[in-house]
Order: structure tokens, then sequence, then C-alpha cells
């Protein structure tokens, strides 16, 4: 199991808790994540369910490369950071 | 007589209320977020409201007997395989909405039937009352789509929706740029309108083309919905055989250019506009905040200023930001720099009711 931790800022407006789900890469993770908080999904992924342009995802420390497909590995064990840039005033 | 007035800004929704014969502002809710247009059914009495969040997308709230719900927003289809669609600048379009542009109740026999204008370019209709949405395809497929071109927006979009009173499967929609459309078959298929528009901008072999129209702010009148009023870009036209051509008004004084448009609900020859310097600098002319109305079908203008400031206002009003109330009577709008006013009286008086809230994208009696 990875463990996902999101963003403060988005739980403004939608609640994430920090959790733990399957998968072997950052899709499949995401879709177990999603599958029992279908709220938040929205926020982190556009309507062709690619990351949001100002979001980031970091694994391990990483950022990860594929934003589309989100096919970045995730291992057992693995961290899950879930951000965004803030901007604007 | 409606007594309440939703604004939304840049900062929050605010709920402005009539109390004692003055108005105040009541509440805010979503304070510090971005509210980019409200719609009140008056069918149900539900009132939607479309947020931005920036790098979280758009998303939609309906009231509830305690509050607010987050419901579904418009989303895009999956952009199919091997598709690859770039807007008129040469860059990726993405299918995926930008921003909620319009909000139109459908008829009266239709409840439940809500349309949605997006960016960058889809129109959605809900069957209940905006627990779902589909997106119309016929006007996304359609081949012309393609030819719809963003401006100041960066995306194309739609910003007008109106539901025809005789007959709730005629819809006309306008886009910014891409004209006036129009169905008559509740979105199976749609035609071109705006015949007579000009582009003064455009080359001149689109200078007439009802597809390069930049409409601004298209308007109809309820009781003889003959008659449309258009704010375009670079004029005023009015149609007088629902929107399929259009007659340029000229000489409008103190310009031509601006956002918004309201037509009397009753009286197809009075409509209201607020005139700004056009077009690089959009500012209002010499500093004087003025509302223009026509009361003869644009043959003339009375340019009222009563209760406006006149020395060094700056204030832009968006093409959300000028509302009537079905009383005609009337009138409330906001401006970019957070000023709000409300007329009792078709515009000859004003009242401020504040100049202090965040930048006003949309104003409407709710």
């Amino acid at each position: 199991m990875a463990r996902i931790v999101f963003t403060p800022n988005i739980q403004r407006l939608v609640e994430c808790p920090e959790t733990e789900a399957a998968g072997i890469s950052v899709r499949e993770v995401l879709d177990n994540v999603f599958a029992s908080n279908p709220q938040a999904r929205s926020y982190v992924l556009d309507d062709q369910a690619a990351l949001r342009r100002h979001m980031t995802i970091f694994v391990d420390g990483r950022a990860i490369r594929d934003r589309a497909g989100l096919s970045d590995p995730v291992s057992a064990g693995s961290r899950i950071y879930v951000f965004q840039a803030l901007s604007g005033g | 007589m409606t007594d309440t007035i939703l604004v939304s800004t840049r900062k929050g929704l605010f709920w402005i209320a009539r109390r004692s014969g003055s108005w105040k502002i009541e509440k805010a809710d979503f304070l510090g977020d971005n509210i980019s247009l409200t719609l009140t059914d008056p069918r149900s009495g539900l009132h939607f409201v479309a947020l931005d969040h920036g790098h979280f997308g758009v998303k939609m709230h309906r009231s509830t007997a305690t509050g607010w719900e987050e419901i579904a927003a418009p989303a895009y289809p999956p952009k199919p395989e091997g598709i690859e669609e770039n807007d008129a600048w040469g860059r990726p379009l993405a299918w995926s909405t930008a921003r909620i542009w319009a909000l139109q109740a459908g008829g009266a026999d239709e409840p439940g039937v809500i349309w949605c204008g997006t960016l960058p370019g889809g129109l959605f209709r809900s069957t209940d009352h905006g627990g779902t949405w589909e997106m119309v395809r016929s006007l996304w497929d359609h081949p012309k789509r393609k030819q719809w071109i963003g401006g100041g927006a960066e995306l194309p979009g739609i910003h007008s929706i109106l539901v025809d009173p005789r007959d709730s499967k005629r819809v006309w929609i306008a886009v910014s740029t891409g004209g006036i459309w129009f169905t008559e078959d509740s979105g199976a298929s749609w035609a071109q309108r705006g015949e007579g528009m000009r582009a003064e901008y455009m080359p001149p072999e689109l200078t007439h083309d009802p597809i390069a129209q930049d409409v601004h702010c298209l308007a109809q009148c309820a009781a003889a919905p003959h008659r449309m009023w258009v704010q375009h870009h670079n004029g005023i036209f009015v149609s007088s055989d629902e929107g399929k051509t259009f007659d340029e008004i000229t000489g409008v004084e103190p310009s031509a250019f601006g956002f918004p448009v309201v037509v009397h609900p009753r009286d197809p020859d009075t409509a209201w506009f607020v005139p700004e310097i056009k077009d690089e600098k959009r500012i209002p002319r010499d500093g004087r905040l003025v509302v223009s109305r026509t009361r003869d079908g644009g043959k003339t203008f009375d340019i009222l200023t009563e209760g406006l400031p006149q020395q060094h206002a700056y204030d832009v009003v968006y093409r959300h930001a000028l509302a009537l109330d079905p009383s005609g009577d009337r009138l409330a709008f906001g401006s970019t720099t957070g000023g709000l006013w409300v007329s009792e009286d078709q515009g000859e008086h004003w009242c401020n009711v504040t100049y202090t809230l965040p930048p006003i994208y949309a104003v409407r009696f709710a």
C-alpha cells in the first residue's frame, strides 16, 4: 500500500485526509483513493482525467513525468504527495 | 419587484437585500473564492453558483434549505484517441471546462432543464436541476465550431443563452467570438444567425461573416421575442426578426463599445447599455461612469448619470454585471472596481450600495 498526502490547501474545499491505497502506478493509486472519495477527483484531475495544470504529484520525492497518463510507477510503501502552486491576489 | 440581488465577485458571493427602502449587503457566501456567475431558477427557486477554484478547477453549487451543496459541474467528454485540436492561436485546445460563462433556466414547460455555456465553447444541458450535465454534441461537433476564436478570454466561450418564451425548444446562444447560433429542436441541430453584423477589425473578407462576430452580449425582449439587442465589440446592433438579420445603430454616444445589454421585458424598444472607451483602453470616457438607455429602438439614447460618479471613475462593467428585474423598472450593476449601484426608476436615478466589494463579475436579481 502506498501512503497519499494531499495539499492542505485542498482541504478547505473538499476533505482529502491522508490515506493508504493499493496500486502499481499513480493512476491506480488515485483511482482507488477516489473510489472512496469521488468528490475529490475533479479537484485533482481535469475533464480528461489528466493531472490539473497547476498541480503536481511527488512519488518518493520525485515529481511525476506522465501528467496525462499518470503511469509513473509506485511501490508498496511509496509516499505520494499531491500539491498545487499558489499564485494570484 | 425583486428585493434580493446576488453579486458574484473575485472573492465571494454577496447577497444584497432591500430593507426599509435601502439596499444593504446582507451576507457573504464562499468568502475568498472566485465566483463567476449565479442563476436563480424562477421555476424552482433554486440558486446555482459557479465557482472557479483555479488550480482545483470549475465547480458548481446549488442551494439547499440550509445552505449549499456541491453538484456536478459540466465536464467535457473524453477526447478521442489521436484527435489533435489546436485553438486559433495554434495552442492545444483542452477538452476541459475552463469557465462557466452562461447559466439559463429552460422553459416553464420543462422544469429541471438548465442550459450552461462554457469556455472553451461547450454547451451543456441538464434535465435534473443540475444534478447531471450532458454536453450538446451537435454543437461541439459542428465543423464550424472550430472557427470560434478566443479573444480577451483566450478561449472561445458561450456567454449568452436565450430560451424562446413561446417555445422552449427554440434556443439562441452567442459566442465570443463565433456569432449567434440557433436551434429549434432543443439542441439537436444548429444554424448560424446574425447577418448584418460587422466586425470592423477583421480582414475585409471576414468583416461581415456571421461567425466572425464578437458578440459581447445578446438580449431578447420577453414580450416581443422577435426583438433582439446585441452589444458587440464594435457597436450596438438590433434585430426585429429573431436574430436572422441585424441593423447597426450608428452615432452612439459616448461610445458604442461595452459589454452588457438588457432589454425591457415588455417594451422591445427600450434597452440599457454601459458604454466604455473602446477598445484597448476599456474605461469610461472622461472618467464619467454612465448608463445609456434608448426608448425608441436606438434612434436616440439618454445618458444617465444621476447618482453615478462623474470624476475619475474607471469602473468597467462586465457582460453579466448589469441586471434588470422583471418589473422593468429596477436595475442594478456592479463594476470591476467593486462599486454597486441600483436604480428604481429605469436608470433616471442611481443609488450607490457600496464602493468596496471585490471585482464584480456578475449581478443577478434573485
